[in-house]
């Protein structure tokens, strides 16, 4: 019998979680994305990540004695094993050369026992074994010569749970959205063999999106939302609706705006079959209108899609399909065929894509409008040649500065420097500059605190309300978009699943989210 | 305490080391009877012949691009203009301004094909352009032979046909720089001509980081995806800083010719592109970052360790060193660049 | 069916390109079968060792190392020290590879320890480090040969008194193996001994790849950040096969050099590293995949192609130098070649990965 409980209190990720598993029980971890699922199960397993950011606190106890993971190995030797989402697998080599990599048994020869054990050969016989067996327990045909490079992907997936199970001390299991990739079938062959390890006393903490697969094979489901265990409950005491309410239904009191009516303005965007190939963000067929003036805002769950739609649309993934601008076409391959229409992106990966981190704040803020209205130029030797505007430059910076309240030393300051918040705003600052009469702002408070949410949030509805500008807002958190959104639509599996008004319930929006998933 | 060690972190120890070592030598120089006028004016000559060619790194790194150890590429571009020039018959002057003329085509041919050829393999540049330099000096080694040059003075004289190693440049470019307005004071010459010619580049380029083009390649190389996103094509800029850098090396090799005297064919531009390379480093670039200011004081410090090594350390211990301390302070400096972590923005 | 032709014939282009290359140039050159023979296995003894010792940084993933050169100069300072000593023969050899052996694992554990800082551009920063210890090598054995590091013999000294001659004559040792035990097959000399070393070492390489440590640097080299999750010291690893490569250079640098019969103090070493790495792409290695069989095929192709292209250059265009410049271009195009289609096969990998995840998803 083994008791884990485990808190953890310190930054603002994860808040005193309690947890509780014993031997052979499936408890089913659901949560919105970034609401420190992940977090905690870096902490059962022991990731580097969190040794390097200074650790955790609270306690874990594995069968009633205390535990303190420092690394993944400290995790190992207490039996717990993890597969994650992104396979950790290495390519060349053979299922049984990855089952059971680093813990190959050896033989001795003459030459390891003078050169120590790394020159010992391998056992490739009692290596086939092992593996077969761990195969066996899965319960699902691998070839375990088969490279792994050339398997299904399912079959990783299988590859990755025997390679735990292969570990002799494992205990508990954790399994980070194991069918998320997986075809219907190969998914109800992994959780008839999860439902399978379960029965040989191994405790498993299974992660999804898919409440179906919760309620068909967990014993327990605990959901956390925003670093606190909201909810934990046996399975056939709770329905799906209630935990997509636990999930997403927080008891909010800010206020809403009070949401237009756009219907029956001028379409200003027309998007139609787009297909965004974006890595983990897939678009398939997906369109909408958006009506002049609204502040659209795109919710749906990580992996859904609803992020390569503002990507593709500006040129930064390959997409296709036909995306028309106050009735002419935009090349959406060519991200200057969108910026010469005053149409402006801020990114969700703003140290990757939205920032020069090297360069100063101005820089930053005037490079993109002087790229595409060539602006901040001024001409010399007679109109010949025209160079930067030093002048015009450091003033449209120190407006914007001051107008979004950017943390900074000077305007020559580097955007490296900044907070995540400030550098938010720089972006918002580098996509205000060229008044853009269409903006899509993706992720806007993704990693920044909650007072600097706030900011940019009102930046972005007084822009809207000031200048008329239309904006089409991707986000993650719902209550976000509920706050200063006209519509909503939601996007699963790479289309729209739906379009609410703002106001409509929460609930409403969790069950588009949520109910697409499990079809 | 605290600041001078910060000081001495963000200059890099070894840069720190070659200026220790090169204020040394300065000052022991008169002790051991070198005559310092002279000294400098070595110092100025050699300034003026390579600086064009150090300048030819910096849009290859505005652009991400690296290091260009392609440098020969741009060099035989430079070699067949001033050998085009001389085979038509065109001296003095005249012959150097028809040099870079004849170069300028083969620039940009070149500098385009290779631009070319660098955006298929982004990320690996610099092994690529280093064997790509490496095949064309090889193979023009051959064409030397095969092109039908025929200017006696060019030819080796026995067979009529190939051209020599080195060709002397009396009667043609030979000084035109250097020459140029030239100022004698005892000892001390100063060749203002070539040092103007290099001013003027050196004007041109940083006039042309201050366009909207220009800002442009700056930002490619910093951030790559945030230029793309800015609407920029990264694969244009990427080639136009290609070809400027390939054209600028042509310039170079002719400037460094005309200080010279000789235009050297077949293997000698194999050597000419690590120093360089680690004169632009020790000025203080990375490779990602580079402005003029690296390319003058690099410039200047490597080749005064070139040039006061051998005299001060000849009369000191009787040994000339300089070949091996140049050898181990340009490749230590570029290791140096290389083994440093960048935050380099090469992600797209 | 096509297809796989096509496919097999691509695979193969470097290598069928040299094929065509001798099979026009060796009738043109003139040369005799049993003079092709002779020479051909001669430089099979030269240098298939050499060859062989870049496999094991390409199974880590670490690229040509260009950095073998390192060895190449620990043996040249070994055999300078023994044929200072006057140690000749066998004994001589023998004693040159033990005194290597320290000077190649501190050259390659700096040239490992400098890779790791540098990754991701590891082929250019060891093509540099060839030439910072190259410096480093002239240094000690041009001044500090002498004055600091006693060398007993004036014969191998420059009449300076300092520093060692540009030539060191290994006249007392030369092919001291090869001639151990030599059977003549046709009028082919066939040093048996040499090839037994050669075989022992590709033996020795199979055994290594089946070993913990070669496991662990096969996986290293496929995929850094999933070994090290596993628990496997990656840099470390990475050190070890950079160590072991410059130490079977060394020791393929003391039998080139036994081959030779000669030093050449200054420039031995420097072309060395190109050659070996040209000879293993001629035999259709790339930069992230090489076998045994590449070493073999590439260094007969390599080599009979270096031995005639001279002459048949002369003999097409009149000019001895063209086949001198064309062998030369010849080298240095493969080596481009290979990092190109390396180069862009990891460009392609990256989207076809992005299609990967699309097709999963």
């Amino acid at each position: 019998m083994k008791n884990i409980k485990k808190s953890y209190y310190g930054t603002a990720v994860l808040h005193d979680i309690n947890m509780e598993l014993s031997e052979g029980e499936i408890i089913g971890l659901v949560g919105e994305n970034g609401a420190g699922k992940s977090t905690l199960m870096n902490i059962l397993f022991g990731d580097e990540v969190i040794a390097s950011t200074g650790g955790y606190e609270g306690d874990i106890f594995i069968n009633g004695e205390k535990a303190q993971i420092n690394s993944s190995f400290d995790a190992l030797n207490y039996g717990i094993g993890m597969v994650h989402q992104e396979f950790s697998l290495i390519p060349g080599f053979t299922a049984t050369e990855n089952i059971l990599f680093n813990r190959e048994p050896t033989k001795k020869s003459l030459v390891s026992s003078a050169f120590g054990d790394r020159l010992d050969t391998l056992d490739r016989k009692k290596m086939k074994e092992i593996a077969d067996d761990a195969i066996d327990k899965v319960g699902i045909k691998i070839d375990d010569d088969m490279l792994v490079q050339s398997m299904p992907v399912g079959h990783k997936q299988f590859t990755e749970i025997a390679r735990e199970i292969s570990k002799e001390k494992l205990k508990v299991l954790i399994l980070d959205e194991p069918t998320a990739v997986l075809t219907e079938k190969e998914a109800e062959t992994m959780l008839k063999s999860i439902k399978n390890l379960a029965s040989r006393g191994i405790a498993i903490i299974f992660i999804s999106h898919r409440l179906n697969e919760i309620m068909d094979i967990c014993n327990k489901v605990t959901v956390i939302r925003d670093g606190v265990v909201v909810k934990t409950s046996d399975i056939d005491k709770i329905t799906v609706d209630e935990i997509t309410k636990y999930m997403i239904g927080r008891e909010v009191d800010t206020k809403h705006r009070e949401p237009r009516n756009v219907e029956g303005k001028d379409v200003i965007m027309s998007i139609k079959n787009l297909y965004v190939d974006m890595p983990g963000e897939n678009v398939r067929d997906f369109s909408i209108d958006v009506y002049d003036g609204e502040i659209l805002g795109i919710g749906g769950l990580a992996g859904q899609g609803k992020l390569g739609i503002p990507n593709g649309i500006m040129g930064l993934y390959d997409a296709e399909g036909d995306v028309s601008y106050k009735n002419e076409k935009i090349n959406i391959s060519e991200p200057m065929s969108s910026l010469k229409k005053d149409i402006a992106f801020v990114s969700e990966d703003r140290r990757g894509v939205g920032l020069l981190l090297d360069e100063s704040l101005e820089w930053n803020i005037s490079f993109l409008t002087m790229q595409v209205k060539d602006k901040f130029l001024k001409k010399i030797l007679g109109k010949l040649m025209s160079f930067r505007s030093n002048e015009e430059i450091k003033e449209v910076t120190d407006h914007y500065i001051e107008a979004l309240n950017i943390k900074c030393t000077s305007s020559k300051q580097k955007a490296r420097e900044l907070s995540g918040g400030n550098q938010q705003k720089v972006c918002l600052a580098k996509a205000f500059a060229m008044q853009p009469k269409f903006l899509f702002v993706s992720e806007p408070t993704r990693g920044i605190d909650v007072g600097a949410k706030a900011l940019v949030l009102d930046a972005l509805k007084g822009y809207n309300e000031k200048y008329g500008t239309t904006i089409v807002m991707v986000s993650s958190e719902i209550e976000e978009l509920r706050q200063i959104c006209d519509r909503i639509a939601i996007v699963s599996d790479g289309k729209v699943a739906g379009i609410y008004k703002a106001t409509e319930p929460v609930e409403k929006f969790g069950a588009l989210m949520i109910g697409a998933k499990a079809a | 305490m605290e600041r001078i060690k910060n000081i001495i972190r963000d200059f890099g120890v070894p840069r720190f080391i070659i200026l220790a070592f090169l204020v040394a030598l300065f000052i022991m120089a008169p002790f051991v009877g070198a005559d310092l006028p002279t000294q400098i004016t070595n110092l100025l000559n050699r300034f003026s012949w390579n600086a064009v060619l150090v300048l030819a790194m910096v849009p290859m790194i505005h652009s991400g691009c690296g290091l260009n150890f392609g440098l020969p590429f741009g060099i035989i571009a430079g070699l067949l203009g001033g050998t085009i020039s001389i085979e038509l018959g065109f001296t003095g002057v005249q012959s150097f301004i028809m040099a870079i003329l004849f170069a300028t085509p083969f620039a940009i041919i070149f500098g385009y094909l290779y631009g070319v050829l660098l955006n298929h393999i982004k990320g690996g540049e610099m092994m690529v352009a280093t064997y790509v330099g490496f095949s064309a000096v090889s193979f023009m080694c051959m064409m030397w032979l095969l092109l039908p040059y025929h200017s006696p003075t060019m030819v080796w004289g026995y067979e009529g046909k190939g051209l020599r190693t080195t060709i002397s440049l009396e009667g043609f470019y030979d000084k035109v720089l250097s020459s140029f307005l030239e100022i004698k004071i005892g000892n001390l010459a100063i060749p203002t001509g070539a040092i103007l010619f290099f001013a003027v580049l050196s004007f041109i380029m940083w006039s042309f980081l201050r366009t909207k083009t220009g800002t442009a390649m700056t930002a490619v190389g910093s951030n790559p995806v945030f230029a793309k996103a800015s609407g920029v094509n990264i694969d244009r800029i990427r080639t136009l800083s290609v070809i400027m850098s390939t054209w600028l090396a042509a310039i170079g090799i002719l400037v460094y010719e005309q200080g010279f005297g000789f235009i050297q064919l077949y293997m000698a531009p194999f050597n000419m592109a690590l120093p360089a390379v680690s004169a632009i480093l020790i000025g203080g670039a990375s490779v990602n970052k580079a402005s003029i200011a690296n390319v003058i004081i690099g410039t200047l410090l490597f080749q005064g360790i070139v040039t006061m090594t051998p005299t001060v350390m000849n009369s000191m211990i009787h040994m000339d060193m300089s070949e091996v301390i140049r050898i181990i302070v340009s490749n230590g400096m570029i290791l140096y660049a290389l083994t440093r972590k960048t935050n380099d923005g090469r992600r797209a | 069916m096509k297809f796989d032709v096509r496919k097999f014939l691509a695979d193969r282009s470097v290598p069928i390109m040299f094929i065509i290359i001798c099979a026009v140039c060796i009738p043109l050159s003139g040369f005799s079968t049993s003079y092709l023979f002779n020479e051909i296995v001669t430089r099979i003894v030269r240098n298939t060792f050499l060859i062989l010792s870049l496999l094991i940084p390409i199974m880590a993933g670490m690229g040509l190392n260009f950095g073998m050169t390192l060895g190449a100069m620990a043996g040249e300072i070994a055999l300078i020290f023994t044929s200072d000593w006057q140690i000749w023969g066998i004994p001589g050899v023998v004693l040159a590879m033990i005194l290597s052996i320290p000077i190649s694992i501190l050259l390659g554990a700096l040239c490992g320890t400098l890779l790791n800082k540098s990754r991701g551009r590891e082929m250019i920063t060891s093509y540099i480090i060839s030439f910072f210890i190259n410096g480093i090598y002239q240094l000690v054995v041009l001044y500090m040969m002498g004055p600091i590091i006693p060398i007993l013999h004036e014969s191998i000294k420059l009449p300076r008194g300092y520093g060692i001659r540009n030539t060191v004559s290994l006249l007392n040792l030369r092919q001291s193996i090869d001639n151990l035990v030599s059977i003549n097959v046709a009028g082919v000399k066939i040093p048996v001994i040499s090839f037994v070393i050669i075989i022992l070492l590709c033996l020795f390489i199979v055994w290594f790849t089946k070993t913990k440590l070669g496991q662990d640097m096969r996986a290293v080299g496929q995929n850094m950040e999933v070994a090290r999750a596993a628990g496997i010291n990656v840099d470390r690893t990475r050190i070890l096969s950079i160590i072991m490569s410059t130490v079977l250079a060394g020791f393929g640098m003391i039998l080139y050099l036994q081959n030779m019969g000669n030093i050449a103090t200054y420039s031995s070493h420097s072309q060395i590293g190109m050659f070996c790495i040209a000879a293993l792409l001629v035999g259709g290695a790339s930069v992230d995949k090489a076998s045994i069989g590449n070493v073999f095929l590439g260094v007969i192709l390599f080599h009979l192609m270096f031995i005639v292209a001279p002459r048949a250059g002369t003999v097409i265009t009149g000019d001895s130098m063209i086949g001198e410049y064309f062998r030369v271009f010849i080298s240095y195009g493969v080596i481009t070649l290979a990092l190109v289609m390396y180069e862009t096969k990891k460009h392609k990998k990256k989207k076809m990965t992005k299609e990967g995840t699309e097709n999963e998803k």
